[in-house]
């Protein structure tokens, strides 16, 4: 296999890098400034691409890709892959589900409590010696309070599972009510966010979902609420949460994604209610080695022309 | 100051408080609605105003961890309880109480679940990196260098709770939820409970990935984490600690995070509180919280009415709760 062509979208994982260039032609797209001279020049021999949750295969580089045969996801959220123009082109995709959702709900969990129980900023009160001038003031319980998840799915089950243990009453949106889940159920985000106190976005990023998270869900959570983001950055309307933040309209936001990453709004480093995190959702040791591994064998089983791990289309 | 008669020292409530001159008292006026208050950090002549009214004295608050003397409790022969006011008693002499007949009350349950919450959030906070990875997006760092150095995973952890009273049930209880395994030392091995039990801690640390240290501050649990202990969990082992600082040989874990023999601490206690070891504060694998476990105003809510029921029954001859057993 090693005269195919695989095309790296951007760096996410050493290992990963390492083992493709073992087994495969690789290409890391990062090392070319010129794009559209690199396109020109290796475009028949690339058959699979490898994207992540920063950069995939939008429709102007499948159309650029005439020889690509597979996108291999490192990541479980598509939205940076064109899955229609896949189907079109009997392109197969596939994700890493399930080896991440702990890691992931795990985060959810811990961004809640270092929001309310200002873990961050009580570290940084130990650091900087004030504590010798006096306590740190009080926090806020998180033990009771109620949890809100839009999204369902594997991740929005486990981050539910994981809140029950701090017998939190668990209410959700989802697109269709489950009938199998002991949760109240919310037939609109607005509700959801008017009836719980912590709100977890947790559902995939879609034309649907894109902030989904707005002006009326902010306010409808409202001064003593606080919203996690451990989805897309697009799920929130950053122009609306930022104000709603600095102003106290919210009582606070744990956040692990943003629209335009690696660019986080600055005036969000003040706020003591806020913690920011820089997409470590799924980001440990063990995770990442078992998705690259997913990746690595989605491709094998592929150009061995056996069924696919974990396709998506 | 009113005066009240000594023939009726049946009928009017009298509570002694015990405070830390400068700790401003939050339930004292909801207090003052039920009882008779009496305070010598209120009075001029504090010596004086307790040998006044010390034949009357038969409950004591102790607001804080503060430390009651022997010197103290002689001048209250008639002191029958201490309502306390945290959930350690190693502020007081318990074997003293004991021979003087006086009763201990701590605050039990109310503080378990904030503690517990706590524990849960320094433990992620440290192998997930958060307030280290906060820090690193607060100094610009993620736009200029890239991803952040990954992590660790919780789930499928071993975790070893030194310790199984309340606060470590609650916290068994929430790791489990994350896929932790969950095993414990205590002074005695609890039949109804399904988690592996260890005789000694040395034991329980090398079979854990982790160690939870809730347990009570005694002679015999001082430095109950020593460096055999730490040796044992090894090289990626973590430590959390919302017990009392004097349970972990303090010196000793700052050797072995410095050499980087163990993996990381979160700790909301410390020897010398509010000092701290300044070298904890150059590592990103050690996550700091200044006694703030009980911090939160469900807690002093929840201590504020377990107080008044205890009062209330001490003076209606009823059952108290959260009494502590002094053996």
């Amino acid at each position: 296999m090693e005269s195919i062509g695989v095309l790296m979208a951007c760096p996410m994982n050493t290992y990963l890098e390492q083992e493709l260039e073992k087994r495969f032609l690789l290409f890391k797209f990062w090392d070319f400034p010129d794009k559209a001279l690199f396109l020109d020049t290796h475009r028949s021999t690339i058959r699979a691409v490898v994207g992540n949750a920063t950069a995939g295969a939008d429709a102007e580089l499948i159309e650029n890709l005439p020889k690509l045969e597979i996108v291999s996801s490192f990541s479980v959220g598509l939205d940076k892959i064109d899955l229609a123009k896949c189907r079109e082109k009997g392109i197969r995709v596939t994700n890493t589900p399930d080896v991440l959702t702990e890691d992931v709900a795990d985060l959810a969990i811990g961004l809640i409590l270092a929001v309310l129980r200002r873990l961050c900023e009580s570290d940084r009160y130990v650091r900087s010696g004030k504590w010798k001038k006096g306590d740190y003031k009080l926090t806020t319980k998180f033990t009771g309070k109620s949890v809100g998840i839009i999204g369902l799915g594997r991740i929005g089950l486990a981050i539910a599972k994981r809140a029950e243990a701090f017998s939190c009453p668990i209410s959700y949106y989802t697109r269709t009510k489950k009938s199998d889940v002991n949760y109240t159920y919310y037939p609109s985000v607005i509700e959801l966010a008017s009836n719980c106190q912590i709100l977890i976005v947790a559902c995939p990023l879609t034309e649907q979902t894109r902030h989904i998270i707005n002006r009326e869900v902010i306010d409808a959570l409202g001064p003593k609420g606080v919203l996690i983001n451990i989805g897309r950055g697009p799920h929130v309307d950053e122009h609306e949460l930022v104000p709603a933040l600095v102003e106290g309209r919210l009582g606070g936001a744990g956040l692990d994604v943003f629209e335009n990453e690696p660019e986080v709004p600055q005036v969000l480093f003040g706020l003591e209610n806020v913690v920011l995190t820089p997409h470590v959702g799924s980001g440990t040791v063990e995770t990442r080695t078992v998705m690259a591994d997913l990746v690595l064998g989605n491709l094998e089983a592929h150009f061995l022309s056996k069924p696919l791990l974990t396709p998506v289309v | 100051m009113k005066q009240k008669s000594m023939d009726q020292q049946d009928d009017v409530p009298l509570v002694f408080v015990h405070r830390p001159p400068s700790f401003h008292f939050p339930f004292k006026d909801r207090l003052s609605t039920h009882f008779n208050l009496l305070d010598p950090l209120d009075s001029p002549d504090s010596t004086h105003f307790v040998r006044r009214h010390a034949n009357s004295i038969r409950v004591l608050l102790c607001v804080d961890p503060t430390p009651i003397s022997s010197d103290l409790l002689d001048l209250l022969p008639n002191l029958q309880l201490i309502v306390g006011s945290s959930v350690g008693v190693d502020h007081l002499d318990l074997s003293d109480c004991r021979r003087r007949g006086i009763a201990i009350t701590n605050s039990g349950v109310a503080f378990s679940e904030d503690v517990a919450d706590l524990a849960v959030g320094l433990l992620i906070d440290v192998l997930r990196g958060i307030s280290a990875a906060a820090r690193f997006v607060r100094s610009g760092f993620w736009a200029k260098t890239g991803d952040y150095p990954l992590g660790f995973k919780l789930g499928g952890k071993r975790i070893g709770i030194v310790g199984l009273g309340n606060i470590g049930s609650q916290v068994a209880k929430r790791l489990e939820a994350f896929g932790c395994i969950i095993s414990y030392n205590s002074r005695r091995k609890k039949p109804s409970v399904p988690f592996a039990y260890y005789a000694n801690i040395y034991d329980l640390a090398v079979n854990s990935d982790v160690l939870m240290v809730c347990c009570a501050l005694t002679e015999e649990t001082h430095h109950i984490v020593n460096k055999e202990v730490m040796a044992a969990l090894g090289k990626e082992g973590v430590i959390i600690n919302v017990g009392r600082g004097a349970l972990i040989d303090e010196k000793e874990m700052v050797r072995f995070l410095v050499r980087g023999e163990i993996g990381g601490v979160g700790l909301d206690v410390f020897e010398n509180e509010p000092d701290v070891p300044k070298e904890l504060f150059q590592l990103d694998n050690v996550v700091l919280s200044p006694h703030s476990a009980v911090a939160t105003p469900e807690c002093f809510d929840a201590l504020e009415e377990l107080i008044i029921f205890n009062l209330k029954a001490f003076f209606s001859h009823e059952p108290l709760r959260s009494l502590v057993e002094l053996e």
